[in-house]
């Protein structure tokens, strides 16, 4: 049954946000590990973003020329000059969709 | 010191820049459930139970394809695995917090959530309720994605498909590193991450989402050592 698996994708997934916040104290991780964890966000969120621009909803690489990849990079470049979330989210959106209504069409 | 009520609103203000990704992308997901033929209860009890934006899609896209539950349900902790990450940054600030709480505050950690209070507690380590933050930023992110999910799984995809709007969710995250990009530390932690997760993209449950941050950690800890 559906409902089963959600639960029980549910429970897996509560499972992981709260291991170590509650399971878990903080002396239990060495000197070494916390400064290792100071990485976490460079270290995780990539595997979100470099797929999200260079793999297709079909699981294949893009050309070289995907709009995506400029978007990304004024994105990039919006980002780090304005350090604005909507900014550099809006960048990249009206990049890409210059390039795919205007430039491409 | 600044009260509960202020940090828990500096929590919401911090989150809300998201919601410009956020919301899109729960109406897609939404939609994508109803799609694909699933009931529309059950595609909103996983907003509900699971609340894990792409890993919903996931283990409705591999149920739909015809894999098992097993898989599907491994699928989702695979991807979600990436919040035990979170829980290990996060577990110095919400060390005072009783156990009850510590269980219930869980239920709203999610990725934006993560890095926006993340952000907010290494500047402030000081004050006395942090954790009010974390609530801030994970209600607000509760809310939308009801209410974007609830949306798309009502009225359909009526964001249009050739918006392409599922790119504003590498957008978002990028919003969050590009500052880290003034550190060449974690420029090459970042640049590992990202290759390995396009290397391993193929790898079975999706696990390039929890292999690529363990090796680019792995190079984080080299680069300490480097650094000595």
């Amino acid at each position: 049954m559906t409902l089963t698996s959600i639960i029980f994708a549910g429970i897996l997934t509560y499972l992981t946000r709260m291991t170590m916040i509650a399971l878990i104290s903080r002396d239990m991780l060495g000197d070494k590990i916390k400064a290792v964890l100071e990485y976490v966000p460079s270290a995780v969120f990539p595997a979100i973003i470099f797929p999200g621009i260079f793999i297709n909803d079909f699981g294949a690489f893009i050309e070289m020329n995907d709009p995506k990849i400029f978007g990304a990079l004024v994105a990039v470049i919006v980002g780090y000059f304005s350090k604005n979330i909507i900014a550099t989210i809006l960048a990249g959106l009206v990049s890409y969709w210059f390039l795919i209504f205007v430039v491409f069409n | 010191m600044l009260t509960k009520k202020q940090l828990f609103t500096r929590g919401m203000l911090d989150i809300s820049p998201h919601m410009l990704s956020v919301i899109p992308f729960g109406i897609i997901c939404g939609a994508i459930g109803v799609e694909l033929g699933f009931h529309p209860y059950l595609v909103y009890a996983m907003s509900f139970i699971i609340f894990g934006g792409a890993s919903q899609i996931v283990f409705l896209q591999l149920l739909s394809g015809g894999a098992s539950s097993l898989v599907a349900v491994a699928s989702v902790g695979i991807i979600n695995s990436r919040h035990l990450l979170y829980g290990a940054v996060l577990s110095e600030y919400l060390e005072k917090l009783s156990f009850i709480k510590k269980l219930l505050i869980s239920y709203v950690v999610v990725d934006q959530g993560f890095a926006e209070s993340n952000k907010f507690f290494k500047k402030n380590r000081s004050e006395e309720f942090l954790h009010y933050h974390l609530i801030g930023t994970g209600c607000t992110m509760w809310v939308c994605w009801q209410i974007a999910t609830l949306s798309g799984i009502v009225l359909g995809s009526f964001v249009p498909e050739e918006l392409g709007l599922k790119f504003a969710i590498p957008l978002t995250f990028i919003a969050i590193v590009v500052q880290d990009l003034k550190k060449l530390d974690h420029v090459i932690v970042m640049i590992t991450c990202g290759l390995s997760s396009l290397l391993f993209f193929d790898a079975p449950f999706k696990s390039y989402i929890i292999i690529s941050p363990i090796i680019a950690l792995f190079i984080a800890a080299l680069l300490l050592r480097l650094k000595k």
